[in-house]
């Protein structure tokens, strides 16, 4: 039962990375984990949504003034992928990354979709990561 | 164009017609220097035409004409003079033979009366006299001719004097009168002479003044060339730095400029040939005026040519006419002297002729004399009764001398009131003696009028009879008393007693006159009477085809009644006037050639500019290209880099998991493939930094001996597997410490260690050496061992080896730095030293031919070479490049199969060595133990002998040099005796020199010796090392089994080396020497350690917490900078700071320097005393290691530093430098691609002191091993902060 656990687990892992949803500073994560801090990826995670939720609001909310602040989107957004980096989140990064680059270009509608997409990446992978933390 | 030339050479300035064109072609480079140019052309122009109507002008100035003219006039000159000076002397002649006849108490009146006909040859030479100082250079030959004469006539005239002076006093006075004359004629000579000379010297001043004022032209042209060049010249610089100007700027600008430039030199083209038009169509009508100007010039010298012959003719006419009238009315004196005078009367008919027979020649122009007698009617008949003959009356009026009329034809006179018969009269005209001449209408008249105003009076002319000519007669009156001056007519009539004719024969005399005269050809006389203005009666000339405008000169023959004038005019038309013709053409066909020659230059101006055009835009085109090409293999090598980190470090994970033999061989040559290719990336990108200049050096002090250690044990394996010796040598006057950027020195010494390794293979060995530039400045002087040695490399022993490091011959690596240029300037500044660094191996050398192209980039010796031992031929370039950044020259030599010697110097400055004290300490940790202690190294090579020496020398350990086993054992058995033996520690012994043989005495010598008592003294036991290049484990084994040696060090000798296996085989400092932290320790230095974690972002944060704490950190985080600086207010309890760069509020620049700016503060307190010690605690110096953290590293610190003040940027550096740099030394140790790691942290170290860590560069090399370092409390980290960087 135990052994099937952690396959299970193992399988979940492997396919987070397959889909390309996680990076190796995942894995990077979990080594730090350890006695002292059982749940630190965990911790992490949670501290990652609970603080990029706010980041998502605040840049939605900027995103409905007109004209757009691209400035303070791309404050925002630096931010938000300086998280995503640190949990090893690599479609979310990506996402990220382009969401800049629209920013810099001065790209108003290229910010939206690609915030759309951003955000439906990143309900995907709490979904995921969810799932993948209730498994023990 | 060859015309062009004459007219410049005839001017004097062929030169500057030459150098006109050449300024012609130079002239199209630039558009902005033809406006300048133009102007200049055109002055030279001008200057050209003026100098060429001014010699035209000057050479045609009537020279022929006037020369005919002088001529004649000089000619004429001397025949009117010499007239003079005959008549004269005929006069003397004839009052000669009047006074053997005559009385001689009435010839002194006569004489006195006379006189004023002698002063004729003073008043001819006055005359002359005046002509002379016009005409003076023609009058040299006329008075050569004059002087001629003059001895004649004084002759002649003396011995016509001396006749007289027998019988008559008063001859003296007429003699001395004629010699006054005379030597006045000849006062006047000296006098003209004088004039001449005078004249003379004016000329030639005049002359000289032109010749001076041509040479100044000539001068001044020569300076308006040489300016114009001058000024052309530096407008062609000027433009030309203005097209570079235009090179730099950015290249939209250029094309727009281009185009500028173009329109602007299209619209110049078009004013170009504007004003060439205007100059062609200037020339033309200069032309033409210079026609017209020299045609009227010439017609005007003709003009007067015409005048002065004529007036000179008029003049000679007048003169003889007046001569012969003066004759007439001497002849009226003479009757009137002797005839009326005398009772009875002196002169009869016979007399009368003879005297005027002899004296005919004297009126040449007179056909006859002849005497009248006044008769009244009351005299009539007493007269008629005297003389024999009744007064006859003239039956034609106007024939009164005719000769052919019969005397008997004459009837006799009527009643008359008074009568005029004639008396006297030459025998020419004998017929008209007893004629009544007051019976004729005109001698009526010319008698009336003559004895009324007592001179001589002319009729008009008319046809004489015999010679059919025109004549008039001359008529004098005759007073039996003298008369005053002042007589009224009234008294002149009463005392008139006869009358004196003389017919003049007109036409004759004039074609006399002009017959004498030269050029009477080319001119036409006519001679009128023009008493009656409407009706001028000609009186000689025909009357031939108008040819021009006559010139008329008036005539004065005595008579205020009549009047005369002389017309003159050319016989021929004026020809074509050639000289303007030649002259105007000459200039048209100049002005038509330089017109064309400027249109050619205009043309091809317009040509190149195009040219120019063109080129210009190919040549930007390639520099886009250039640049672009540099552009893009900065990306690409960028775009390569990173996911080449990527591979490599993930074959590194690779090769740490459980992998069997054949996975893991596979693996580590793919790692090694990686390494590669990305250490080449990093060479293409230095190269384009460096062509773009965007490298900048660093100035941190640095232990040159540690830097070249390094670079051995890079090499040390594959010198070993080659079975190469590879040393490293630097100099004792070499400083420990110096500043300068090590990375980059190190840089250059691999490349060439590197290249030498690749092409020397299995034979010989590659030696770096450091010395002074100084030293190798005096090569005699060199006190350096191996300088020496190298100096003269000689052939040591019977194997052919030479006193090289491995006996193998090398190239004189003294040729490789003759060349260097900057050699002897170094010691100028006193805290810059000059380093010489040589690399020599004995490898294939560089072909000869190949030698020119060894620093171009990616260029190899051939491309065989490129293929037998691979490589890209960038590193040397870099390295040449390096050099010239640090001030410093790179050379070499090389020999084919013999070998190749590459030196470089390069500038560093002197450092204090307390700078790298702490780290000196961590490095040397073992020296201490071997301060004191003596070596001796026994090697048959002196030159790796001493660098054996060097290496023992910097462990403190002082050596002894023996050359072989057995001087060794002779030295050992000495020293033993001698008992100073205590501190020889170690032997080491050279491969070379090691034999079996002598090996065993020599061990129990040494056994010997440690028993007797070194081992007691100093406590440290005699040990044995073997230096070997190559050895493979069993020999190594089997030497230790022997316990023969104690270890076997193996080359290239390096300190930390050395020092292990001192330490290991005399069992000191065993403990604690481990210098490297691994990972394995990193718990151990991280664990309680207090660290502040500075972040704005929670997840961040946290990930940092977790992962120092996992190695026992403890973890204090904060969100902000300002909280940052509230907690790191000394003192305080942390051990170390990461901090956030970019942070809301304050960020991590600020931080750090509020911090910084605090610990100063701080610490100044504590020197100063004022705080306490407790406060201070442990710490004597308050400086908490602040490591950044942030990805956008280039952004960030490049824009921030430079804000920075100086003095804090300074402050930062010079604090944290060593430790810095440390760590740099191990990430470029254990990974070559951290290269660029170490560069941002130098960036980031100028900034802000300690280190900052890029996740960029030490993501894949540091995320499975986090490493940490800690140097003497500080503390170093590459913590797996985050995975990618933020931007």
């Amino acid at each position: 039962m135990e052994r099937n656990l952690h396959k299970q687990l193992g399988n979940m892992k492997k396919s987070l990375f397959d889909q390309g949803y996680l990076d190796e500073q995942f894995i990077q994560l979990e080594e730090l984990q350890d006695e002292a801090n059982p749940n630190f990826v965990e911790e992490v995670v949670t501290l990652y949504y609970r603080d990029s939720a706010r980041l998502i609001q605040n840049i939605e909310q900027t995103l409905e003034n007109n004209p757009l602040d691209f400035a303070k989107l791309d404050n925002y957004m630096h931010q938000f992928k300086g998280s995503s980096c640190s949990i090893g989140a690599k479609k979310l990064k990506n996402e990220c990354t382009q969401f800049r680059e629209h920013c810099k270009t001065g790209n108003g509608d290229g910010c939206k979709r690609t915030f759309q997409q951003l955000k439906k990446e990143y309900a995907a992978l709490k979904k995921k990561l969810e799932h993948y933390f209730q498994v023990p | 164009m060859s015309s062009n030339c004459k007219q410049s050479s005839s001017n004097g300035n062929l030169c500057s017609s030459l150098k006109q064109k050449k300024a012609w072609e130079s002239l199209h480079r630039t558009a902005d220097g033809r406006k300048w140019k133009r102007v200049v052309v055109f002055l030279w122009l001008v200057v050209a035409l003026c100098g060429l109507v001014c010699a035209l002008t000057s050479s045609n100035g009537g020279n022929s004409e006037r020369k005919v003219e002088t001529s004649v006039s000089s000619e004429f000159k001397t025949q009117v003079s010499l007239e003079y000076c005959n008549v004269s002397k005929e006069e003397f002649h004839a009052l000669d033979s009047l006074f053997i006849e005559s009385d001689r108490v009435a010839s002194l009146a006569c004489c006195r009366e006379s006189g004023y006909e002698m002063p004729s040859s003073c008043t001819s030479t006055c005359r002359l006299k005046m002509k002379g100082s016009e005409k003076w250079h023609k009058l040299v030959a006329e008075n050569v001719e004059f002087n001629a004469h003059c001895p004649s006539r004084d002759e002649s005239i003396s011995t016509y004097v001396g006749l007289p002076l027998s019988k008559n006093k008063t001859m003296s006075f007429i003699s001395q009168l004629a010699f006054s004359s005379i030597s006045s004629g000849h006062l006047w000579y000296k006098e003209n002479e004088l004039q001449m000379t005078e004249l003379h010297n004016h000329a030639t001043y005049n002359c000289e003044s032109i010749s001076f004022c041509l040479a100044k032209i000539c001068l001044w042209i020569l300076a308006g060339m040489v300016a114009s060049f001058n000024i052309l010249k530096l407008h062609e610089k000027f433009s030309s730095q203005k097209h570079e100007i235009i090179q730099e700027t950015p290249r939209a600008q250029q094309s727009q400029l281009l185009q500028q430039s173009q329109s602007s030199s299209r619209s110049t083209g078009k004013w170009r040939k504007k004003i060439l038009v205007v100059f062609v169509l200037a020339g033309v009508v200069f032309s033409f005026w210079l026609f017209w100007y020299l045609d009227k010039d010439i017609i005007l010298r003709r003009k007067e040519t015409l005048g002065s012959m004529c007036d000179e003719r008029a003049r000679m006419l007048q003169d003889q006419f007046n001569v012969s009238m003066n004759h007439v009315h001497a002849l009226a004196l003479l009757v009137s002297t002797f005839h009326h005078g005398k009772q009875p009367s002196a002169i009869d008919q016979k007399t009368f002729e003879d005297y005027t027979e002899r004296t005919a020649f004297e009126r040449p122009l007179t056909s006859g004399v002849a005497y009248a007698l006044r008769v009244r009617h009351s005299e009539r008949k007493e007269f008629e009764q005297q003389q024999g003959w009744a007064i006859k009356k003239m039956e034609t009026e106007d024939q009164t001398l005719a000769q052919d009329c019969n005397l008997e034809n004459f009837s006799t006179s009527p009643v008359q009131e008074e009568y005029a018969p004639v008396i006297f009269s030459q025998k020419t005209v004998s017929h008209i003696v007893s004629i009544d001449m007051m019976s004729g209408k005109e001698d009526r008249e010319n008698i009336l009028r003559a004895r009324a105003s007592g001179k001589g009076v002319l009729t008009s002319p008319f046809k004489l009879l015999k010679s059919n000519h025109l004549g008039v007669v001359l008529t004098f009156a005759v007073y039996n008393t003298h008369l005053p001056l002042d007589a009224i007519p009234e008294q002149r009539i009463n005392a008139t007693v006869g009358y004196l004719g003389a017919s003049y024969d007109v036409p004759s005399l004039v074609a006399k006159l002009l017959h004498q005269l030269a050029s009477k050809q080319t001119i036409v006389v006519n001679v009128y009477d023009t008493t009656n203005k409407l009706a001028p009666i000609n009186m000689y000339g025909t009357d031939e085809a108008d040819t021009g405008l006559p010139h008329i000169s008036n005539l004065d023959f005595g008579d205020p009644t009549r009047k005369h004038e002389m017309q003159c005019r050319f016989k021929q038309k004026p020809p074509p006037p050639w000289q303007a013709i030649t002259a105007s053409v000459g200039v048209l066909v100049i002005t038509l050639l330089l017109g064309h020659i400027f249109h050619a230059a205009i043309n091809r101006i317009a040509k190149v500019e195009r040219g120019y055009r063109e080129m210009m835009e190919l040549k930007h085109r390639a520099e886009a290209a250039d640049v672009a090409k540099s552009q893009f293999l900065a990306t690409v090598s960028h775009e390569i880099r990173t996911p080449m980190n990527g591979v490599l470090g993930m074959l590194q994970m690779l090769m740490d998991t459980n992998l069997d033999a054949m996975q893991l061989d596979y693996a580590q040559t793919a790692h090694a493939n990686g390494k590669d290719l990305i250490s080449l990336i990093n060479k293409v990108l230095d190269q384009a930094k460096i062509e773009s200049g965007r490298l900048e050096l660093e100035a941190v002090p640095f232990d040159l001996r540690a830097v070249l250690d390094k670079v051995l044990s890079l090499f040390s394996r594959e010198s070993q597997e080659q079975g190469l010796e590879l040393a490293v040598y630097v100099s004792d006057q070499v400083p420990e410490v110096v500043i300068g950027d090590q990375e980059r020195f190190g840089q250059i010494i691999t490349n060439l260690v590197g290249n030498s390794i690749k092409f020397t293979q299995d034979k010989g060995h590659i030696f770096v050496s450091v010395h002074l530039a100084n030293e190798v400045m005096l090569p005699l002087d060199a006190r350096d061992e191996v300088l020496r040695q190298s100096l003269n490399i000689v052939q040591v022993g019977s194997n052919a080896s030479y006193n090289t490091l491995s006996g193998f011959r090398v190239v004189d690596r003294w040729r490789s730095w003759e060349n260097f240029k900057k050699f002897s300037g170094i010691p100028e500044e006193t805290e810059k030293i000059k380093l010489l660094v040589t690399v020599e191996d004995t490898g294939a050398g560089i072909p000869p031919e190949a030698q020119c192209r060894i620093f171009t980039p990616f260029m190899q010796a051939d491309s065989s070479t490129s293929r037998k031992y691979g490589g890209t031929g960038i590193g040397l370039s870099i390295s040449k490049r390096l050099v010239e950044l640090m001030g410093g020259e790179i050379g070499f030599v090389s020999e084919l199969n013999i070998g190749s010697t590459f030196s470089f110097t390069v500038t560093f400055t002197k450092a204090e060595a307390n700078y790298l004290d702490t780290m000196q300490q961590q490095c040397d940790l073992a020296v201490p133990e071997f301060r004191g202690l003596k070596a001796l190294v026994i090697d048959e090579r002196r030159v790796r002998a001493e660098v054996t020496r060097y290496h023992l020398k910097r462990l403190g350990i002082s050596v002894d040099i023996t050359s072989s086993m057995e001087s060794a054992y002779s030295y050992v058995s000495c020293y033993g005796k001698t008992s100073v033996s205590e501190h020889l520690a170690m032997v080491l012994v050279d491969q070379d020199s090691w034999g079996k043989d002598i090996c065993f005495p020599f061990h129990n010598l040494l056994k010997m010796i440690e028993r007797n008592g070194s081992k007691s003294n100093s406590g440290i036991p005699l040990k044995i090392f073997l230096l070997a290049t190559c050895i493979s484990s069993t020999q190594r084994k089997e030497l230790k089994l022997d316990r023969l040696v104690d270890n076997v060090i193996t080359k290239p000798l390096r300190i930390s080396a050395l020092a292990f296996t001192f330490q290991e085989a005399t069992g000191f400092g065993k403990m604690g020497h481990n210098t490297r932290a691994k990972p394995s320790t990193l718990r151990t230095l991280l664990k309680d350690k207090q660290i502040l974690v500075v972040d704005d972002n929670a997840v961040n944060r946290r990930v940092a917490e977790g992962a120092l704490k996992k190695y026992g950190a403890v973890v204090t985080c904060v969100e902000g900078g300002k909280v940052a600086v509230g907690l790191l207010k000394p003192p305080h309890k942390f051990d170390a700071c990461f901090m956030d760069l970019q942070m809301p509020g304050m960020d991590g620049f600020e931080a750090t320097r509020q911090i910084r700016s605090l610990e100063s503060e701080c610490n100044k307190k504590i020197d100063s005393g004022e705080a306490s010690v407790d406060m201070s605690e442990n710490f004597a110096h308050w400086h908490t290691p602040i490591l950044a953290m942030t990805a956008d590293v280039i952004q960030a610190t490049n824009e921030e530093c430079m804000k920075w003040p100086s003095q804090l940027r300074h402050l930062a550096a010079t604090s944290d430098f060593p430790l810095a740099t440390q760590l740099c030394h191990d990430l470029s140790e254990s990974n070559p691609c951290s290269f660029h790691v170490e560069l941002r942290l130098g960036d980031f170290r100028s900034a802000m002191g300690d280190i900052m860590i890029n996740s960029t560069a030490i993501k894949q090399e540091y995320l499975p091993t986090s490493c940490l370092s800690l140097f003497s409390g500080h503390m170093y980290c590459a913590v797996p902060l985050r995975s990618e960087p933020y931007t």
